[in-house]
């Protein structure tokens, strides 16, 4: 496997930085659009001043087969009020007239970028401002597609361990991963059961052997109690379906952003206690 | 088509990495990768066992049926004035359609490997019954996902999916066809991967599947290969067979991929037409992407947002194909076609009316490409149709579409 070199920018900052500060990092996720264009940028607007350290902005796709129903729904509302790549990447442009630190990554799946263009959309995004990209149906085995030219153009590719990436795949999975590592804490699709923190701990413990990488866990946190269970080891605690049931939960639009940015200030209280 | 000047065999691929030229590959996430190596490993270990050769050829020829006849249809062929026309009769297989060699290769797959609980995506619910079947067979668990569009209109195999106790879960996004059943078997898989096998019903998903698949269906080739020669004492000129994801095509044309005489005609589904949104045909309208594990030609718009299929057969109601389709296609071995909703249920009718064969309504859309070529063809052209599935399951749709035309379920007058 070729070795390429691994883009330093906000997201190693930024992990140094909550090292540095003795807490786990809170990465939020949110759909780009969800439920409109406007709400979804003041959503973004505000993470990081409520709390979140990292961002990841969801793109949406009509089939995300790795997601369960609140990120389906949430990415389908996206689409239907009419959100494209262009105004995805339109929002972190947006952000960063304001925000020159939080660190973006853009999460889904491979055909709109595909269907881009890799080269176009890889200038694109690193125009826009974006830092990073995880892309779930892109496992080690195609790393020519998207994840090489990734780093060649100065964007960090973060891959997802799961449960059952063994030791014989580990190394092929952080080989050209850099930014932070995902580590999925349950083997299903996101916002399903809560993981056994114990467990967790060990898996993570397991990872730490072959790489100083830091490492995220996300898939079925929902709550500052567990966000604060996970953070007392973790680099990274990685909530999304929760924050966006409280998107959907507000009665308006407006109300659903404080909803979000509500429980992001919880969830950073919670990391800061962690430890 | 351009003649092939003699070159390496087309019937090696896919590569090691699971291509087929530009298409096929591993487009799945990290959770479902060591399952799949796996899977490709016991393949691998099976296909080198001949005692895995010797039950699936014991079950296929005493539980199966096979083989299954190639039958000379005088009448049709006299009908049309052109092509000899042999219909390869796959409808006469056990649970009605050729999906069944597929589903009993791969549970002999799933009990090699220890799982007990078996998950499958169908359409037209061929797939689901023939998957419900071998799995009570084997004594397996078995979860069955169906859109709800085709639940509602293939309702007769729903209750024999339940009857042979598979539960059946109606999967309501998007148009809930086909695509959205797999969307929701993939989510159970990656869920469940410890315990479950996941018996993909056509030549698409993720490698090694293609290739599985395809060499499951293969039986339909081979004994075509055999029978036409003991007949006619030669190849056949061209084989036609309808096209979703490709698994009945596909198992008739592999073993003819390098007999180059032989023409190789796929008839994909131009529903409503194919100057309309409304149809499933991949190839002609479509172009390449990455879906459901590999990269191959689907339906979607410019922003790589997938389209919503449109087929009268929910058999065919799939906006992707097969990747080993998409190559053969991108080197014109096989030539791909399409037939509107109207040209199926007229060819439906025929058959019915010439044969005293009620065809499966995507059967319905080879036999609609026979009607146009047959006739243009001299009468030593030798011409094999996949009659990949019997019609009983279409009732409704055809009593819905037909009843006014025929007069289907009035009481007839005597005259």
């Amino acid at each position: 496997m070729t070795t390429t070199t691994t883009p330093e920018g906000r997201l190693a900052r930024r992990f140094a930085e909550t090292r540095r500060q003795g807490r786990a990092a809170l990465v939020t996720y949110i759909a780009a659009g969800d439920p409109d264009y406007d709400t979804s940028l003041a959503t973004l607007k505000g993470l990081g001043e409520a709390g979140a350290d990292v961002i990841e902005l969801g793109m949406p796709f009509t089939d995300p087969m790795a997601d369960g129903p609140a990120i389906q729904h949430a990415t389908r509302r996206a689409l239907d009020a009419g959100q494209t790549m262009d105004r995805t990447l339109e929002m972190v442009r947006q952000l960063r007239q304001t925000d020159q630190q939080t660190p973006v990554v853009l999460m889904g799946y491979y055909n709109p970028i595909y269907a881009r263009g890799v080269p176009r959309f890889l200038d694109q995004a690193k125009a826009a401002g974006v830092d990073g990209l995880i892309v779930v149906d892109l496992p080690p085995e195609h790393d020519d597609e998207l994840c090489l030219p990734a780093n060649q153009a100065g964007l960090n590719f973060v891959r997802l361990a799961t449960p059952t990436t063994d030791a014989r795949r580990l190394p092929g999975v952080l080989a050209n991963t850099s930014g932070f590592l995902y580590y999925v804490s349950s083997n299903g699709v996101t916002g399903g059961a809560a993981p056994s923190a114990e467990r967790v701990q060990q898996e993570v413990a397991r990872i730490r052997e072959h790489s100083d990488i830091p490492i995220a866990v996300g898939f079925g946190i929902r709550t500052a109690a567990q966000a604060r269970q996970i953070g007392a080891f973790a680099d990274g605690v990685v909530v999304g379906s929760a924050l966006i049931d409280a998107q959907a939960s507000g009665e308006s639009p407006a109300e659903g952003t404080q909803a979000v940015l509500a429980l992001t200030r919880e969830l950073a209280q919670a990391l800061i206690d962690a430890r | 088509m351009s003649q092939q000047s003699p070159t390496p065999s087309l019937r090696h691929g896919p590569d090691p990495r699971g291509f087929f030229g530009d298409f096929g590959g591993r487009f799945v996430a990290e959770t479902l990768m060591p399952l799949i190596l796996d899977l490709e490993q016991e393949y691998d270990a099976a296909r080198k066992d001949p005692t895995f050769a010797d039950e699936l050829a014991s079950l296929s020829a005493d539980y199966v049926g096979r083989q299954s006849p190639l039958y000379f249809a005088e009448r049709l062929t006299e009908h049309l004035g052109g092509a000899r026309i042999y219909l390869k009769r796959e409808d006469l297989m056990h649970t009605g359609a050729h999906k069944i060699n597929n589903a009993l290769g791969q549970i002999l797959l799933a009990r090699r490997m220890g799982k007990r609980r078996i998950i499958a995506e169908t359409g037209a619910g061929m797939h689901g019954v023939a998957t419900a079947t071998v799995a009570a067979r084997f004594g397996m668990d078995c979860v069955i996902y169906m859109g709800s569009t085709d639940i509602h209109r293939q309702q007769p195999n729903v209750q024999r999916m339940q009857l042979l106790g598979a539960k059946v879960i109606p999967v309501t996004a998007g148009d809930g066809t086909l695509k959205d059943a797999m969307n929701e078997a993939l989510r159970d898989w990656v869920t469940n991967v410890d315990s479950t096998f996941y018996i993909i019903g056509t030549v698409a998903g993720p490698h090694p599947y293609p290739a599985l698949v395809r060499d499951f269906q293969s039986v339909i080739g081979r004994e075509v290969r055999q029978q036409i020669t003991a007949k006619e004492g030669r190849l056949p000129d061209s084989l036609v067979a309808c096209i979703g994801g490709g698994s009945n095509a596909m198992g008739l044309f592999h073993p003819f991929l390098d007999d180059p005489e032989v023409a190789l005609v796929g008839v994909e589904a131009a529903g409503e037409g194919l100057d309309t949104p409304r149809h499933a045909a991949s190839l002609k309208g479509g172009r390449s992407g990455v879906l459901h594990g590999n990269r191959t030609f689907l339906l979607q718009d410019d922003e790589g947002q997938i389209s919503d299929a449109h087929s009268i057969s929910a058999g065919l109601d799939y906006p992707g194909i097969g990747p080993e389709h998409a190559w053969l296609h991108a080197i014109e071995r096989a030539e791909y076609v399409a037939a509107t909703d109207r040209e199926a249920l007229d060819a439906f009718t025929l058959l019915c009316r010439k044969e005293g064969i009620i065809p499966a309504l995507e059967s319905s859309h080879a036999l609609a490409e026979v009607i146009k070529r047959a006739p243009r063809l001299p009468a030593d052209h030798l011409m094999v149709v996949n009659l990949s599935g019997r019609g009983d399951k279409d009732m409704a749709t055809a009593t819905e579409c037909l009843a006014d035309e025929l007069g289907l379920g009035e009481p007839d007058q005597q005259d």
